[in-house]
């Protein structure tokens, strides 16, 4: 209590001219401090970004001696490639699978988990394993789960007398089953986030509504998803963005980084990969890396626009 | 004074061209291949005390691109280790310095290596050599075979399906045992491409390989023959077991009767299967039908680094690197078959159990020319799923490949 006052009181005091001096100091310093993490940035950062921008303009083969500018021509030859467009689709379809279902399962089990006395911890834990484990491994013990072969998921199915699934083999299931495999991953983070925001309401509220004889589902949506609603908007853009970035669980769960079996879960992150690493063609790459930008920018600031403006009015 | 300097310069040039030269040689990380080459980097520097050789190595997977990476940056090595098919790349972009032809006479070379080492000569001049190829055969586990009741392994592929009909245990799409290790971007679309088409009586390419020529009537009977041991034989499934060498590992754990794989797999069959296996040249149509085979290597080229008394060096340790004694050692110590026609034509190689069915392979190997192995390869492979993971029509398939094949091909000789 005594430190909280002393710097009310310091502040108060600031006020004063001579003081005003120091803290212009003490800001100048502040600055110059800055400064190193604002250079890092800039040339780590948002220099090759605009890299990226002026090398999308050039017919840039890393193997051939001259690079020439050929303008817009890299966008337009964009527009006509029917791989980038399948890449396009299935990133779309990923986010649209993943994002709802890793927030409804996320915020279904943090309630759970907010009722739970005994082993809380433990349950925690088991939850968030998943989230901490490297992609690689966690992408091998999937395969063997959905082995067509060899599978439990499918041993389980022919006990329910369900025919066998060929799930990572299939141009019509593999997509699903790699969502399947990034939502798993995720839940953890998204349960700890959820349990930090249900934390944060305070108990009265629900005690109130329990004593106007507020029904279990009544409380939930007039309390808990309103306030909760920072906690969500974080959970949507940050997840949208990760699953718009989705990379390293395809590479690892189907075969050769060809993006599945007929290109069924080739992500665009994963063509950028492969047009710039395998074919050398990084003027074509950073053109295809441009428009990702665009698109998770656009996206991102509509979400934060709408997403926000619904729960304030 | 004056005379002092011109003594110091004449001292300090005699110092100059008394020094070694010193060779920088890339490669990719194979253990066998790096220890076998550390050796004969000894021998060489024995027998050439002027100039020194520099090894260095790099994880495969990243090879390609680091080799890709120095070219602008004008660094990396002198002498240079290039899967073959990647060779019109570097060709053009004018990394590698075609071979002297008085030290490596073009003629000479059709005429000392075997047939499929002539890819690697374009415009009519040899820009890398090899010291070792590679070609395809069967691989069998004796023990399966015998066990469903096969006594002699296939010749023909009629052989081969009914062989692999008897050992196959369970349906799609859930097998317990394989008979065929069915693998499309394994080694198999080379089958289709090289050897089915072939022997169906067609013809993969045009004569200077710029134009796809499977879209005719024996490529729809290879892409038909091959889909049909998944559709309608129903003897094995791609990716059996995870990873990327699914149909390999399989193999090796005891799961299938037989795979098509490389010479390369000898070393890696041979240390991990724990049952007797065999090797038998790829099936033929009928008796006296057409051979084809599908044969890879890798080559060894100047860069243009290497200039002056660096190229005087390189010839020579390149030389050193495509002879016979080399070749031999190559193959005691690597396990990869010689690229010199008098060495694969040496009678005790050629009965050689496990060398043996490769080596005969090597008078109709064939070897593509890749512009883009990556896209080249995804053409076909798409082009076969279609067929057995939506049963798509096979001429339809052969369509796709060609017309996905032809726009990259098109793509690099525009």
């Amino acid at each position: 209590m005594a430190t909280t006052s002393e710097v009310r009181g310091e502040r108060v005091q600031a006020r004063s001219p001579r003081r005003s001096s120091l803290k212009t100091h003490q800001t100048r310093t502040a600055y110059t401090f800055l400064l190193v993490p604002l250079l890092f940035f800039l040339v780590v950062r948002f220099l090759p970004t605009l890299m990226a921008l002026r090398l999308s303009l050039f017919d840039w083969n890393i193997l051939k001696e001259v690079q020439p500018y050929v303008g817009l021509d890299n966008y337009r030859t964009l527009v006509g490639d029917e791989r980038f467009g399948q890449a396009l689709r299935n990133t779309a379809l990923y986010t649209l699978i993943g994002v709802p279902l890793q927030i409804v399962l996320g915020l279904a089990v943090a309630l759970m988990l907010g009722r739970v006395r005994a082993l809380r911890g433990l349950y925690r834990a088991l939850y968030f394993a998943p989230y901490v484990t490297p992609i690689v491994a966690a992408a091998w013990v999937w395969q063997w789960l959905f082995s067509p072969q060899f599978g439990p998921v499918n041993t389980f199915l022919t006990w329910l007398h369900v025919p066998p699934q060929p799930f990572l083999t299939s141009p019509n299931q593999a997509l699903a089953t790699t969502a399947g495999l990034v939502v798993w991953q995720n839940l953890g983070f998204q349960i700890v986030l959820f349990l930090a925001g249900l934390a944060a309401i305070p108990r009265s509220y629900y005690e109130a509504a329990e004593i106007d004889g507020a029904s279990p589902w009544q409380s939930f949506r007039s309390i808990t998803l309103p306030l909760l609603n920072p906690t969500l908007v974080f959970s949507v853009v940050t997840g949208t963005i990760s699953y718009l970035q989705l990379f390293t669980q395809v590479v690892n769960l189907n075969f050769t980084d060809q993006g599945g079996p007929l290109g069924s879960t080739m992500t665009v992150a994963l063509y950028i990969y492969q047009i710039a690493f395998g074919r050398y063609q990084m003027g074509y790459a950073s053109a295809i890396t441009v428009v990702l930008f665009v698109l998770i920018l656009a996206i991102t600031l509509l979400q934060l626009r709408f997403l926000t403006r619904r729960y304030e009015a | 004074m004056n005379r002092t300097l011109t003594l110091a310069a004449l001292l300090s040039l005699s110092a100059a061209s008394a020094a070694p030269v010193t060779l920088t040689y890339w490669q990719y990380d194979f253990a066998s291949k790096v220890d076998t080459m550390n050796k004969l980097i000894q021998k060489f520097e024995a027998q050439n005390p002027d100039i020194k050789i520099r090894q260095e190595t790099f994880p495969y997977d990243a090879y390609n691109q680091k080799v890709a990476s120095s070219v602008p940056a004008g660094q990396g090595p002198d002498v240079v280790n290039l899967f073959y098919g990647w060779l019109p790349q570097y060709v053009d972009s004018g990394y590698l310095q075609p071979l002297p032809a008085k030290d490596f006479p073009a003629a000479q070379v059709d005429k000392t290596f075997v047939p499929m080492v002539q890819t690697s000569k374009i415009g009519g001049q040899y820009y890398a050599l090899p010291t070792a190829v590679r070609t395809l055969a069967v691989f069998y586990n004796k023990d399966l075979l015998r066990q469903s009741g096969v006594l002699t392994p296939p010749r023909t592929w009629e052989d081969f399906i009914a062989a692999a009909q008897k050992v196959v245990k369970g349906a799609p799409p859930r097998f317990t045992t394989l008979g065929f290790g069915i693998q499309p971007d394994g080694q198999d679309y080379h089958v289709v491409r090289e050897v089915l088409v072939r022997q169906f009586g067609g013809s993969p390419y045009s004569k200077d390989g710029k134009k796809v020529a499977y879209d005719s009537d024996a490529g729809q009977k290879a892409m038909s023959f091959y889909t049909d041991l998944f559709t309608k034989y129903k003897l094995g499934t791609p990716n059996f077991f995870p990873g990327n060498n699914s149909y390999r590992d399989a193999f090796i754990a005891g799961k299938v009767g037989m795979i098509i794989d490389g010479s390369f797999a000898v070393g890696t069959i041979q240390k991990g299967a724990k049952f007797n296996w065999g090797v038998v040249p790829l099936p033929v149509l009928k008796a006296n039908g057409v051979r084809s085979n599908f044969g890879s290597y890798w080559v060894n080229g100047i860069t243009k680094n290497a200039k002056g008394d660096k190229l005087n060096a390189a010839v020579k340790f390149l030389k050193f690197l495509t002879s016979e004694d080399t070749q031999r050692t190559w193959l005691q110590s690597v396990g990869e078959i010689p690229a010199s026609k008098k060495l694969s034509n040496d009678p005790q190689l050629r009965r050689d159990p496990v060398y043996g069915p490769f080596v005969y392979a090597l008078p109709f190997a064939h070897s593509t020319l890749f512009v883009d192995e990556a896209g080249q390869r995804k053409a076909w492979v798409d082009a076969i799923n279609t067929v057995i993971l939506q049963n798509g029509s096979t001429a339809n398939a052969v369509k796709r490949a060609a017309a996905d094949e032809q726009k990259i091909l098109d793509g690099y000789y525009k």
